[in-house]
């Protein structure tokens, strides 16, 4: 007989593998999925996680790796600091949208001048408008006591009936022939978030990367982190500490807020180029995935945000040249959430193999 | 006294790097008031785990009545005729007594026929209980009324109690006895554990002693003295704190009718407290759990706010201002749950040290963590109060309860603190530990310190308090010197006994 057995302190080995033991019970259990819907198992989970690195045409994939990877980490890294402390902002999603929609429309609103101070002031207005988003649940949950996840996750598809409505209104293009979605911003230096795109790097690759050793300092070396570690741990002993649990959560929720505006502001400036009413790709829900599959740490973000960039981009390479359907490819993704909240049980206990007694 | 009820024999339990129990063996007599006496981790807790079905033990045998015992659960154990009160209730606050005594059964019977047999045995062993108050009301006396009443309805042959009296005031103390005392003159056995010594010699007929999970010794507890006992259970002479007396200064800490809301439903609102603390001076606030003490160490610690001149620290109102300005004007706590509210469980013990040592250590610059110096503090308390475990990386949880207690208080005695106040500083720790935790308040209030220990522990208080309080249901009586104070003194400044007056029917 199995039986669980609670260690006297979380393994740190186990801290370290569950990820990797998730990430391959994910490829048998999608392996097993993707061979009963006809597919050979070895060939999809190859297509997946090798062809964007090694295959013939990685040279097109690989700059993809950081175009996909980085508002995931960026938005990741915000959530984690919340989510280290037990404030559950599951609305990335639309602070993703209002930090586009804000930075791309001060953008707009300087077209056709061309100055340098033009994107830094877009950087600003897409990190105030995701912190101005974020505010929202934060200050109901202050004042009135109101659930931060459910606030959150409504204000989501606010946003997106927002981003429907900028896309065919305030921000369309007048010179698109009546279709919806704005100008496009890799057409407008000013106002373009690329560094260098035969490699993939705009602006948000670099805020992604500050933004992981920002969060680095912050949780191992400053009070501030260790306020939102003890918060998530002990929330009475944070209070006898002397956290101000207002505070926190204001913090905490901006934080997650501004990066997320960010990471919206540098997909529209960049990959994506221009408000349409299908921007948002999801990247927000995802990196709540990433943000645990990288234990709320952030290297191990910087780490789970490639790897999910990876599925992305070999789930589509496997649409393609397989014919696997999309849903399968999420299914996949969400197994691997799945896989790594079950395995983390090993964290904290231990299997052990016993005889039942006999009475 | 007619036979043998239960018989133990070399009954064993290993634990993951513990033996809890090593080779015990003794007899309950029917009728008999059977004491187990020993230190917090000596086993005893095991060991009726075991009894009542709870644990499995690895080898050995019971026998019950000369037939093979060896429950496998719970109730089969009240099948056979043992019964448990436990040291922790397990009762629902929002429901009533006879509600929550029909949760307990395996067939209960109708509400109205439960509430007329709760009454007839409340009546006949004289413990006061109206079967439709609802439990949140109760007192913790009336609480542990409750269980017993739980258990008496099932008959038993053999009742175990785990430390009934820790919660009582003296007079639900004498109650209680008088209960007991009944129940075994009519032949039921019961088993008591506890380490309160007098208490044994009161009332067992015969005791059992463990010291790590091993019997020690057995003794008839009214032929023996007090001390006698506690040498058996300690293995060594005990330490008995030195009152240092020194001279009385002027104020510290004064409390001004202080009053305020507790932030739990079934918390005690603190009604018009007020106090002084002076330099050099221990004061002991008494009272039966749950009358207000974790209430007052929030205010006093700032985890409450409150009007700033309810709370004057050195002449400063302080009523308004958060835990960390308190701890860096000397104003420390510790509070009496350790795992939780005084540490967090899953962090280091470096950690935890910079949890409320951060301030007057020195352990941050501007906002930026000094991990070093905290590694170095931690280690220091674990030096000084001999804090067993491997090092300051380990998790707080990891740590017996009495090695994290002892980290706990030296955290906030080493730091040196003008005011300290402390709730439960001995809760769950062993009587030598106990002793240097209170050589240690004391020495503190010796160097100049004041100090205010909150407890449910009356010999603690009478032992290293100046002066004596009690709380009662979020008052507080007049602190009168503890010296020459009788217990029927301490008992009505504790509010007498609850509910002494029978249930109205």
């Amino acid at each position: 007989m199995l039986k669980l057995e609670k260690r006297p302190q979380p393994s740190q080995a186990w801290t370290y593998l569950t990820p990797l033991l998730a990430v391959i019970l994910t490829m048998i259990a999608g392996g097993i999925l993707f061979a009963f819907l006809g597919k050979d198992p070895v060939q999809a989970i190859k297509t997946i996680f090798w062809d964007p690195l090694f295959s013939e045409f990685a040279f097109y994939y690989r700059p993809q790796l950081l175009v996909k990877g980085a508002p995931l980490v960026l938005i990741a890294i915000g959530l984690s600091l919340g989510f280290r402390a037990g404030i559950w902002n599951i609305g990335a999603e639309g602070q993703y949208i209002i930090g586009a929609l804000c930075g791309a429309g001060v953008g707009l609103a300087f077209y056709p001048i061309e100055a340098w101070y033009i994107f830094p002031l877009m950087v600003i207005a897409g990190a105030l408008g995701g912190w101005a988003w974020a505010m929202i649940p934060a200050i109901l949950k202050v004042r009135f006591g109101t659930n931060e996840i459910l606030v959150s996750l409504m204000l989501v598809y606010v946003a997106e009936q927002l981003l429907a409505s900028m896309s065919l209104g305030l921000l369309k293009n007048p010179q698109g022939f009546g279709f919806p979605g704005s100008r496009n911003l890799n057409d407008y230096a000013s106002a373009n978030s690329w560094i260098d795109q035969s490699v993939g790097l705009h602006w948000g690759v670099v805020a992604g990367f500050i933004a992981v050793i920002f969060a680095y300092i912050l949780l191992n070396r400053h009070m501030l982190g260790f306020h939102i570690r003890l918060t998530g741990e002990a929330p009475r002993a944070a209070r006898f500490a002397g956290v101000n649990p207002t505070r926190l959560i204001l913090i905490c929720l901006g934080a997650a807020g501004a990066l997320a505006g960010l990471a919206g502001l540098f997909e529209v400036a960049g990959p994506s180029g221009q408000v349409s009413i299908d921007f948002n790709a999801g990247y927000g829900f995802t990196a709540i995935i990433v943000a645990f599959l990288g234990r709320l740490h952030p290297v191990g973000i910087l780490l789970a945000g490639a790897l999910m960039a990876l599925t992305y981009i070999g789930g589509d390479i496997a649409q393609s040249n397989m014919g696997l359907p999309s849903a399968a490819i999420q299914l996949f993704q969400g197994m691997l959430l799945f896989f790594l909240l079950t395995v983390d049980v090993l964290t904290n206990y231990r299997i052990r193999l016993s005889q039942r007694e006999v009475a | 006294m007619t036979g043998t009820l239960l018989s133990i024999r070399g009954l064993t339990k290993a634990y993951p790097g513990v033996v809890a129990n090593n080779d015990v063996s003794f007899d309950i007599g029917v009728g008999e008031v059977h004491a187990l006496l020993g230190e917090n981790g000596a086993g005893k807790s095991t060991l009726v785990k075991m009894i009542y079905g709870l644990v499995k033990p690895d080898s050995g045998e019971m026998e019950l009545h000369h037939l093979p015992f060896a429950p496998a659960e719970p109730s089969a154990a009240r099948a056979a005729g043992v019964a448990m009160v436990f040291q922790h209730f397990s009762l629902f606050e929002a429901l009533n007594v006879a509600e929550n005594i029909a949760l307990g059964m395996e067939n209960p019977p109708k509400m109205g026929d439960l509430a007329a047999r709760i009454r007839a045995v409340s009546d006949l062993y004289g413990l006061p209980l109206d079967p439709d108050r609802i439990v949140g009301d109760l007192s913790a006396g009336e609480r542990q009324r409750v269980e017993i009443i739980r258990c008496l309805l099932q008959d038993p042959k053999l009742l175990i109690m785990d430390e009934p009296t820790s919660v009582l005031t003296p007079q639900e103390v004498d109650i209680l006895f008088e209960t007991l005392r009944k129940l075994s003159a009519e032949g039921t056995a019961i088993l008591y554990i506890s380490h309160k010594l007098e208490e044994i010699r009161t009332l067992c007929d015969n005791a059992t002693i463990l010291r790590l999970g091993q019997v020690v010794g057995t003794c008839i507890p009214r032929d023996s003295t007090a001390r006698e006992m506690a040498e058996m259970m300690v293995g060594s002479s005990l330490h008995v704190p030195e009152r240092s007396s020194g001279d009385i200064g002027p104020v510290r800490l004064q409390l001004n009718n202080l009053s305020a809301a507790s932030s739990s439903e079934f918390g005690t609102t603190l009604k018009n407290i007020s106090l002084e603390v002076h330099t050099g001076e221990v004061l002991g606030l008494g009272g039966v759990a749950g009358n207000g003490q974790d209430e007052l160490l929030a205010v006093l610690s700032g985890e409450t706010l409150t009007a700033a001149g309810a709370v004057v620290l050195d002449g400063q109102p302080i009523g308004n201002m958060g835990p960390v300005a308190r701890r860096k004007l000397g104003l420390l706590t510790a509070p009496e749950e350790r795992l939780g509210h005084a540490a967090a469980p899953d962090m280091s013990l470096t950690e935890n040290a910079l949890l409320t040592g951060a301030e007057r250590q020195d352990l941050e610059n501007r906002g930026f963590l000094k991990w070093g110096r905290a590694k170095e503090f931690a280690e220091e308390i674990i030096a000084r109060f001999d804090v067993r475990t491997p090092g300051p990386g380990n998790a707080a949880r990891a740590l017996s309860g009495g090695n994290l207690q002892k980290f706990v208080i030296g955290r906030e005695v080493l730091q040196r603190p003008e005011v300290l106040v402390v709730n439960q500083p001995t809760w769950g720790v062993d009587a030598a530990a106990a002793a240097s935790i209170r050589q240690a308040l004391l020495d503190l209030a010796a160097g100049g310190a004041a100090v205010v220990v909150i407890s449910q522990d009356l010999d603690e208080l009478m032992e290293i308090s100046d002066r004596f309080g009690a709380l009662n249901e979020g008052r507080l009586s007049d602190i009168r010197t503890a010296k020459g104070l009788t217990v029927d003194e301490i008992g009505l400044m504790m509010g007498g006994a609850h509910g002494m007056e029978v249930a109205h029917v």
